[in-house]
């Protein structure tokens, strides 16, 4: 399931619901990515994320789509927050459960790495020097590459 | 008619949300492009970058890709979730 929401989520609350009345998964792996300072040079305020309403779901249903064709899954989840967010903020969560950790661990982080390369989302940080854009990284990009 | 929404850094650079465009004989999404510069020129510093992504009716694509009337384009720059 994907949310794309404002607020924030319970990291307990999505593990139940992962693995709830399902005895045959003995992995379950979530990821969850945080706001951090990415300059310390610049004074962070706090976050803006945009993102591209009816793409994003599609995006994220096609991610979804790919690691459950690839790995053995018995569930998964993706929440993106998008809006207002502080320094130390949860941003995102992936989670995957399977019978076998090896399947569960890879498909969380495949989705990741695409995650971050194709979801339309865009952070603005907020600082003393006005709104700046965060720049893509090269490494996501070689992140992909692998899979 | 094909819309064309632009977003996050890109959408500031131009000052524009949206454009839509009324009889267009694009083929492919480049012709697109083309034709919002003929109509914009001043954009051509930002809308021709090459690191911008494009999407067709949801869908990541590149430059190639055709484009058919009714179809919702968008321009962005490289995304930065997660």
């Amino acid at each position: 399931m994907i949310s794309i929401q404002v607020d924030d989520f319970d990291v307990g609350t999505e593990y139940t619901a992962l693995t709830e009345k399902d005895v045959s998964a003995g992995a379950v792996v979530i990821f969850v990515g945080k706001v951090r300072e990415l300059s310390v040079q610049k004074k962070i305020h706090g976050l803006v994320i945009e993102h591209y309403p009816g793409m994003t779901e599609k995006s994220l249903r096609a991610i979804a789509e790919q690691a459950q064709q690839r790995w053995a899954l018995q569930s998964w989840r993706i929440i993106h927050r998008v809006g207002s967010l502080q320094l130390g903020d949860k941003i995102v969560l992936v989670g995957a459960s399977s019978r076998h950790r090896e399947d569960a661990f890879a498909a969380a982080e495949f989705m990741m790495d695409f995650l971050k390369n194709s979801a339309p989302f865009w952070k603005k940080e907020l600082t003393d020097e006005g709104e700046i854009w965060v720049e893509a990284a090269t490494k996501d990009v070689a992140a992909v590459e692998r899979w | 008619m094909i819309k064309i929404l632009f977003f996050a850094a890109l959408r500031e650079q131009l000052g524009c949300a949206e454009v839509e465009l009324v009889h267009t004989k694009a083929k492919t999404l480049a012709d697109v492009r083309n034709q919002v510069l003929d109509l914009h020129p001043e954009w051509r510093e930002y809308l021709a970058n090459e690191k911008l992504l494009a999407a067709v009716n949801h869908i990541l694509v590149r430059l190639d890709h055709v484009v058919n009337e009714g179809d919702e384009v968008a321009f962005f720059p490289p995304v930065t979730g997660g």
